[in-house]
């Protein structure tokens, strides 16, 4: 006589929500969600062993020092005016530099430039805004200069997208970025660190 | 009270719950996805500076952080209270930077897009940031993110 076959019990499953709500409650707990920002730069190529000190050949017009020492104080330097200045002032005098709009002579140097979707444009590609620190210059000083350099390319970049696409730089198409960047190129240059005194 | 008889017998009809598990573990298997767990403890302690021209660092795998900052309270008495650099769970020197960003590299599958994120005190002299600025530049690590907070 066959066996009669055991009906196999069902298994209890009440108890896995309460399991996977504690696992949930874990990563809840463990996850942080605050996205990590920062102020994105790049760095240039590291130097050729061969290569010249290139900035000799850069016209004085075409430079804008911005120069910050250990005390923290900033040094703001075009071929005409120069002195210490609050970081207030190195948005707009950013921004004057290179944008460069009555063509000064002791702002850079303009030149016919053909873009993509822009045409003939008048641009001054050639200035250079040098950034030297000091080795003791405080970190977060650095970092709002920055950050100040940055503002002003953006917001040049942005006059310029709303001025010939109606819309702002961030809600242009890829191409159209690119005109504009080749417009206002960022050219900022960040020397070796000198010491301008102090022991460190 | 027959009529109300009839009503207390009628039974309220269990809700199935057999599905709730599988609804939870939706949200955990969300929630294991984000989580990033926080691979290193932290030995130096830092205030990064706040700025307005920020950007997101979107993709997670491409990013090591180099974390600068004086020792922690804990360790301030062994180790002193002066700017320390730290890479992965250790102190270390700007030129070890090398060797980190290497070894960070390897284990990434696009490696053209690799990002170094500093995350340096606001005190820090800026001494420090130039030498590791200058061994991530001799390393080919050219992207870089000087972590920050939003301000308005």
């Amino acid at each position: 006589m066959a066996k009669k076959k055991k009906k196999m019990p069902g298994l209890n499953t009440s108890s896995t929500a309460d399991i996977s709500f504690m696992l949930l409650i874990f990563f809840l707990v463990t996850t942080s969600m605050d996205t990590d920002m920062g102020l994105a730069r790049r760095l240039p190529k590291p130097p050729e062993p061969d290569q010249e000190d290139a900035t000799m050949d850069i016209k004085a017009r075409n430079i804008l020092y911005v120069r910050l020492n250990a005390a923290g104080q900033l040094w703001i330097q075009d071929e005409m005016n120069f002195g210490y200045g609050d970081i207030r002032e190195l948005r707009p005098r950013v921004k004057e530099f290179v944008k460069n709009e009555q063509n000064l002579s002791r702002l850079p140097e303009k030149h016919v430039k053909n873009i993509d979707l822009l045409g003939q444009c008048f641009v001054t590609d050639k200035h250079v805004v040098s950034v030297q620190t000091d080795r003791g210059t405080p970190y977060n000083i650095y970092f709002q200069v920055q950050n100040e350099l940055v503002a002003a390319y953006n917001e040049l970049r942005n006059e310029l997208s709303k001025q010939k696409f109606g819309r702002e730089y961030q809600f242009l198409k890829d191409e159209e970025k690119a005109a504009i960047r080749q417009y206002y190129p960022q050219n900022i240059s960040e020397a070796e660190p000198k010491k301008y005194g102090g022991d460190k | 009270m027959a009529g109300f008889k009839k009503k207390a017998s009628r039974e309220m009809p269990e809700m199935n719950t057999s599905s709730l598990p599988d609804l939870i573990f939706t949200i955990l298997f969300f929630f294991m996805m984000v989580t990033t767990m926080r691979e290193v403890t932290l030995k130096v302690k830092f205030t990064i500076p706040a700025g307005t021209e920020l950007e997101k660092l979107e993709k997670k795998s491409v990013v090591s952080f180099i974390y600068v900052g004086p020792p922690t309270d804990n360790l301030r008495a062994q180790m002193g209270s002066s700017t320390r650099i730290q890479l992965n769970d250790r102190y270390a020197e700007a030129r070890e930077v090398m060797d980190f960003v290497a070894a960070e590299r390897r284990g990434m599958t696009n490696q053209a897009e690799q990002v170094i994120s500093i995350k340096a005190d606001q005190g820090t002299q800026m001494g420090y940031i130039t030498d590791i600025k200058e061994v991530l530049r001799k390393s080919w690590a050219l992207r870089i993110n000087y972590s920050a907070s939003r301000r308005n």
